[in-house]
């Protein structure tokens, strides 16, 4: 069992048990779980769309796919208030500077989810050119990467529960790639 | 009015011209120097191509091609003007002056393209950074941090 099923299977359920009794209940887990998992299931996304994947982006926002299901409801404009960055789009050398910035700005804990090709690896047909970023873990640390072009909304959902698995997990990136040893 | 009118038309203030219809629109090829005064005989005749909607360049290795699009909003006619340029030294006069919206798509070619219009306003980079050397839609333009060789 590799660490993504290990976590996988760690965060399949709510991180506690709850015993109910009269007049309430009693809930026992550990501090710490309860923590990432109301940290997980309350992800704010930057509204940060630059090509195309923006579109796939908002149409994930909307009724028919609606991540608010997932806790992903509250798009903010600011990076002040926001856990979690969409990379939603091409990468430009004009654009890096930005993105950093707004990364810079963005308060820890924090997330990136690079969506489409571009944003993985500089495109499927411009990546050949003086003005585009191969990729945008050049400039920033990427979390969760989404193939495709577009990737349909149902691949964006897929990446923004494959984040929350490993804010449940408790793990740091490191961690979860195996380069250093859990606790 | 079909094209055969505006060819009449051309040939009268332009008997240097030369024309292509092998496209949609009547292209009319022109010597870069004679481009100001026909461009401000276009827009001032009864024919009036009040809407310049398309200025661009294209490389074609030999020489740069300065392609107008004008439309006339007024007899819903459109017309294409071609001026061929030196690579080495590409000048061709503004016509910002005459079409307001030419003075960014000039300044757009200038950034690149390396074009320099003669008696632009105010001819500085549009889209690239300031520090930024060449001219990136040229065909001989090189950038061997970015860009693999096919």
């Amino acid at each position: 069992m590799d660490v993504r099923e290990e976590i996988r299977e760690k965060t399949k359920d709510f991180p506690g048990e709850v015993h109910p009794v009269p007049g309430g209940g009693i809930m026992l887990s550990s501090f710490d779980d309860i923590v990432n998992w109301a940290r997980s299931n309350s992800l704010w996304p930057l509204t940060f769309a630059t090509s195309c994947c923006g579109i796939e982006m908002m149409s994930v926002a909307s009724s028919k796919y609606d991540f608010s299901r997932f806790g992903f409801e509250v798009a903010r404009a600011t990076p002040r208030q926001a856990d979690v960055i969409i990379i939603a789009g091409t990468i430009v050398n004009k654009m890096a500077p930005v993105l950093k910035r707004l990364y810079d700005q963005m308060a820890d804990p924090k997330y990136v989810i690079a969506m489409g090709a571009c944003a993985i690896s500089g495109g499927p047909f411009f990546y050949n050119t003086y003005s585009v970023v191969k990729g945008a873990d050049h400039i920033i640390p990427v979390d969760v990467y989404i193939p495709g072009c577009p990737p349909r909304p149902e691949a964006l959902l897929h990446a923004l529960i494959a984040l929350q698995e490993k804010i449940k997990s408790g793990l740091t990136r490191d961690q979860i790639r195996g380069e250093k040893p859990q606790p | 009015m079909t094209p055969e009118i505006f060819k009449e038309y051309i040939a009268q203030v332009l008997p240097t011209a030369t024309f292509d219809e092998s496209g949609e629109w009547l292209n009319v090829l022109i010597a870069p120097a004679d481009w100001k005064p026909f461009a401000q005989t276009l827009r001032q005749s009864e024919h009036n191509f009040n809407y310049l909607f398309c200025l661009t360049c294209i490389d074609w290795k030999t020489h740069l091609t300065m392609v107008y699009h004008l439309s006339s909003t007024g007899h819903r006619q459109t017309i294409v003007v071609k001026a061929n340029l030196d690579p080495a030294n590409p000048e061709i006069d503004t016509v910002s002056d005459i079409w307001r919206t030419a003075e960014f798509h000039e300044r757009e070619v200038y950034d690149l393209f390396g074009v320099k219009f003669r008696g632009h306003p105010d001819l500085r980079r549009l889209i690239l950074t300031d520090d930024f050397v060449g001219y990136p839609l040229r065909k001989d333009f090189e950038d061997p941090v970015n860009m693999i060789k096919l």
